[in-house]
Formats: C-alpha cells, sequence, structure tokens
C-alpha cells in the first residue's frame, strides 16, 4: 500500500501539492487524472523519492519512503517519469538489464536473467534486443522502458503519462500491457493519463486531481460525469453512453 | 507466473558481428605499437642488441631505464585519459566532455602552480595531490555550472567548460607570467614522455588504480548515465556514485599531468568511437576504451619519436592535431544526423 497523509509540497510561494491524503494500492490499475499543473508529477516525484515533501508523510507498506534504504524501496516500487531522454548509447538488452539493478547490484544471477528475458519476451521486444535506443521508434522506446520497469519486478509500478507521444495504436497497446501486468502479473500500477476515455477504459479507480489537492477519487463510472469532469478541469465536457461505456467527448 | 523453457533462457546473442573483429585489431595494434614503443630511438636498442649484449649491456639497462617506463606510462595514461573521459561523459550525459573541455585540467594546472609556489621543494607526489584536489575543486566548479545549461544543448555544455577552463588558464599564465615561471610551469604541462624514466614515472600507476576503480563501479556509472530520476527509481544513491566519478576524473587527471603533461581531446575522441562502435554501457565499453585510448598515445608518442628523427616532438602537438580532427568529424556528423 502506497500511503500520503497529509502530504503538502511547495515551490517558492506556490503550493504544488495541497495537503493531500489519498492511497494506492488495492485496484489493478488506478488513473490519476487533472489538468496541467494539477500536481500529479509532483506526486509521484513525491512517492519515489525524488521531491522531498514539506508536510506530510510518503509511506509504501508502511514505512516512510524518507527513512527507507533507497535499494531496498527500488525492489518494491518502480517509477518510470515522462519524457524520458537517455543520452547514453545503450541497447534494448541493456536498458532491461539495468532494470535488475537494485536486485543484481551488477552481479547478474541466472534468476536475474529469466526476469530480463520474460520481460523482453512479455514485451515483444525479442527483434529490438541489440538495437540501440536512438535507434528506435517512439512506442518501442516506451516499450523498452516499462519493459526495464517490469525486469524490476516490482509490486508497485507508477507510470507519468506513459501514452506520451504515441498513436493510437501504440497507445492502446500500452494501455492493454498496463492491464495485463496488472491482471497476470499482479502488479499495483498507478498511471498519469490525459486523455480521460483511456483512463475510463482501462482503470478500476480513477482519481483526479486539481490546484494541488484530490478533488473525485472514485470508480470510473462514477467520474465519467459532465459536472465531475467540469469541476477537475474547468471545461465543458460531454459525456454520452456507447455500447454500454461512458464516453467523453471534448474536442470542441 | 510460469517457468521459462530452457531456450529462452539461454544466453542471449548478444555480440554485434563488427565488434569481434574490432576487438582483435585492437589488440593486435596494441601489441605491435607496445613493441616498436620499445625499439624505437636514438640509441639502438633492438631485440638483436639487447640478446647479443646480455643483461649487463647498455642496450639492456636503457631497455629497463628508460624504454620500458615510457612504454608503461603511454599505456597507462592512454588507458586513464580514455576512461576519465568517458566517466565525465556518463556524469555530464553529454559526450563532448573531458577534462580538458570542461576546465578540470586547467584547475589541476592551477594547482599545480600553487604547489611550486608555495612548496618548491614539495616532492612529485606532494604535487600531484594538490593538483588532484584543485581538479576536483575544477570538476565541482563545472558540474554546479552546468546544472543551469539544459542537457540537451549538446554544443553548449563543453562550450561553457571550455570557457571556464580559459578563465582558469588565463588566471594561471597570468600568475606564472608575473612569478617568473612560466617556463617551469609549461615544463609540466607540455604533453610529452620524453623525460619519462625509471624512478619518476611511477605515479601513473594511480592513474592506473582509478581505471580499476572505475572498472569496479561500471554498471553504477552506466546507472548515472541515465540521469538522476533513473538512477534513484533503481535505488542509487546518485550524489554518492557521482562524488566517486568526479575523484575518479580528478586523480587521473593529475596523475597525468605530473608524469605527462596534458594531453588534449583524447578522453573526448576514444569513448566517441567506442560510442559508435559497441555503445555507451560502461562495463563493456571500458576495456574498449583503455585498449583504445593505449593505441591512440601509443601511435602518437612513435610518431613524436619518428617524425624529426633524432629529435623529438611534443607529443601533445600530435595528439591535439589529430584529436581535433577526429572531434571535428564526430561534431559534422552529429549535424548530419540532425540531432
Amino acid at each position: 500500500m502506497i500511503a500520503l497523509e497529509n502530504v503538502t509540497k511547495r515551490y517558492g510561494a506556490q503550493t504544488v501539492v495541497d495537503d493531500v491524503s489519498v492511497r494506492f494500492g488495492e485496484e489493478g490499475v488506478t488513473a490519476l487524472i487533472g489538468p496541467n499543473g494539477a500536481g500529479k508529477s509532483t506526486l509521484f516525484g513525491l512517492v519515489g523519492r525524488l521531491v522531498r515533501p514539506d508536510a506530510g508523510r510518503v509511506t509504501v507498506d508502511g514505512t516512510d519512503v524518507e527513512r527507507t534504504p533507497s535499494n531496498e524501496l527500488a525492489k518494491v516500487l518502480a517509477v518510470l517519469r515522462q519524457d524520458n531522454h537517455v543520452a547514453a548509447r545503450l541497447t534494448v538488452h541493456d536498458l532491461v538489464e539495468f532494470g535488475r539493478f537494485p536486485h543484481s547490484r551488477g552481479r547478474l544471477t541466472v534468476h536475474d536473467r529469466e526476469h530480463i528475458e520474460r520481460a523482453i519476451t512479455y514485451l515483444d521486444l525479442e527483434a529490438y534486443r541489440n538495437r540501440f535506443l536512438d535507434e528506435l521508434s517512439g512506442g518501442q522506446r516506451q516499450r523498452a522502458f516499462i519493459a526495464m520497469v517490469l525486469a524490476q519486478d516490482t509490486e508497485y509500478v507508477l507510470l507519468d503519462e506513459p501514452l506520451n507521444n504515441l498513436d493510437l495504436r501504440h497507445m492502446t497497446e500500452i494501455m492493454r500491457l498496463v492491464r495485463t501486468m496488472a491482471d497476470e502479473l499482479g502488479k499495483r500500477v498507478v498511471t498519469v493519463l490525459h486523455d480521460i476515455n483511456f483512463a475510463a477504459t482501462w482503470s478500476d479507480r480513477i482519481v483526479a486531481m486539481r490546484d494541488g489537492r484530490v478533488v473525485a477519487d472514485a470508480s470510473a463510472r462514477e467520474i465519467m460525469r459532465p459536472e465531475v469532469l467540469a469541476a477537475v478541469y474547468d471545461t465543458t465536457v460531454d459525456v454520452r453512453e456507447i455500447d454500454g461505456r461512458p464516453v467523453a467527448l471534448y474536442y470542441g | 507466473m510460469t517457468a521459462l523453457d530452457s531456450t529462452s533462457t539461454s544466453a542471449p546473442a548478444r555480440v554485434r558481428p563488427r565488434r569481434a573483429w574490432v576487438g582483435v585489431l585492437v589488440g593486435i595494434l596494441l601489441v605491435v605499437l607496445a613493441g616498436l614503443s620499445l625499439f624505437v630511438g636514438v640509441s639502438d636498442v633492438s631485440p638483436a642488441s639487447v640478446l647479443a649484449g646480455g643483461p649487463d649491456s647498455s642496450a639492456a639497462s636503457l631497455l629497463v631505464v628508460s624504454r620500458i617506463p615510457r612504454t608503461v606510462a603511454v599505456v597507462l595514461v592512454g588507458a586513464s585519459l580514455g576512461i576519465a573521459g568517458l566517466i565525465m561523459q556518463m556524469l555530464v550525459r553529454n559526450k563532448f566532455v573531458e577534462p580538458s573541455t570542461t576546465g578540470v585540467s586547467e584547475f589541476a594546472t592551477l594547482g599545480m602552480l600553487v604547489a611550486i609556489v608555495f612548496a618548491p621543494g614539495m616532492a612529485v607526489v606532494g604535487k600531484m595531490a594538490v593538483a588532484a584536489v584543485f581538479g576536483l575543486a575544477g570538476t565541482w566548479v563545472f558540474l554546479r555550472v552546468v546544472r543551469v545549461v539544459p542537457v540537451r544543448q549538446l554544443v553548449l555544455v563543453p562550450l561553457v567548460g571550455i570557457m571556464l577552463g580559459g578563465v582558469v588558464g588565463a588566471v594561471t599564465t597570468f600568475v606564472a607570467y608575473r612569478l617568473d615561471l612560466l617556463q617551469s610551469l609549461g615544463q609540466w604541462s607540455q604533453g610529452s614522455f620524453a623525460t619519462v624514466m625509471q624512478g619518476r614515472y611511477e605515479f601513473v600507476w594511480i592513474a592506473g588504480l582509478m581505471v580499476g576503480v572505475a572498472w569496479l563501479a561500471a554498471d553504477r556509472f552506466s546507472v548515472i548515465g541515465l540521469g538522476e530520476e533513473f538512477a534513484t527509481n533503481l535505488g542509487l544513491d546518485y550524489r554518492r556514485v557521482v562524488a566517486v566519478g568526479m575523484v575518479v576524473i580528478a586523480v587521473i587527471t593529475a596523475a597525468v599531468l605530473v608524469t605527462a603533461g596534458l594531453i588534449p581531446f583524447l578522453g573526448l575522441v576514444v569513448p566517441n568511437i567506442v560510442s559508435l562502435v559497441i555503445g555507451d554501457n560502461v562495463r563493456r565499453a571500458i576495456p574498449w576504451v583503455a585498449g583504445l585510448g593505449a593505441v591512440f598515445v601509443l601511435g602518437c608518442d612513435v610518431l613524436a619519436r619518428v617524425v624529426r628523427f633524432p629529435y623529438e616532438i611534443p607529443l601533445s602537438v600530435i595528439v591535439g592535431v589529430l584529436g581535433a580532427a577526429v572531434f571535428l568529424w564526430l561534431l559534422l556528423r552529429r549535424r548530419g544526423r540532425a540531432h
């Protein structure tokens, strides 16, 4: 269980995360939605010990992330930030191998290699294993990063905008993958999404943030209502029922 | 989860075909050039003359006192400078940095001047320590300055470093000029192996030791090269690994400075060429960078000895010309790929 208790983070005079208390880890897939600047990425930073809270406490499985050795935390929690720019020329295999670092500390065991192979197979990267990251398309690169996180073999996986810069097919591919990670491998995935229809289709629970606060936290069907979405995004959103599923229309 | 079948767990074929023969080529060049380095020079030292004269002959003693130390120093300097560049490129996440494009060499030289001014009689190892401390401070200053430059500004980062080095270098020259120490400083900082002989080159082993440290921490440096967020996610203490890298860079720079002087571009050119062939996984790259660095300096040193035979020209001249040419090629090549 990832728990934030009255967590506040300020940058100068601006409060980016404002007294947030929320828990993740019951559901398989939780979507974190909200407008730009709502504090979603900062929230991930706080959980992933990249950002220190000004007040409050973040715990993972009951232990404070500030006091847990970083390496121990890396065995239960993986965070993939958005917009990953890797300057180093590494192959897909190299990258996935580094995902085992918290377990292997650089000395790979047979067990580590099994995890690497499994992650590569799972993300269908066998053909690209020896390619350098800068030789891949955006979708392939995103899959390579997710394979790395998968090889890390953590219970909790936090993905910050994994659909960024992907086309329709690859967006669906990644979301299907996130779903199977939760259903087949028992991961607890929390993912920041901008497209609320993807959030509604693939997640068990949606947490909505605005101005540094959690403003809604419920199942997809309860969130996908015009009045809720209007309150979150401060714009009118029409919601229609199509084939029994709520679909938001926000194309103006 | 089901167990994987044996075919998928077997060691993956990771070797790219072009790797093997390049590795063999570097190995052969290393042996051939080291042999040449032992037997090229003004005095006649050849396998035949050493064998004919026996262990007490002048040829044999020249081999032990001068030629072997020189060859060992050249190999260690080449290998360790390449590694210093590689580590620095991982820390900064920029392919165009190395001690001479980041002000680290200039800071170390300033340290040398400080040691000459305040403790002229200090042993060489003491001077090296002062230079290393200044080099470390230089690395720190550079990393601080570069933090405000966007990582993706590929050429801006070394440009800032070269400017920083220019400022420090100017201060060093001014002080040395005022104290009439320019010549003395020049003797230290000009890159050459002409003065290397038994009893006054052994510090270079410290640089060799740092290559070992880099090799032990290779995976950590690779992860650091992915950036602070990746490193933290993988449970690494980012600051500590950066600190280890800074020490490795500063000590190599200082050890090379006191044995051979400043040898520019090497730490930049060699890791970039290796990166093109096998990529940036540090554990895999280290033997390549070390080997190719040694080959590069060996070749240049032999050339420096034969170009104006029987006189020697400074090694740094040859390395500078060749290195700058390759550097330019790398820069233009990048632009061609629209990065």
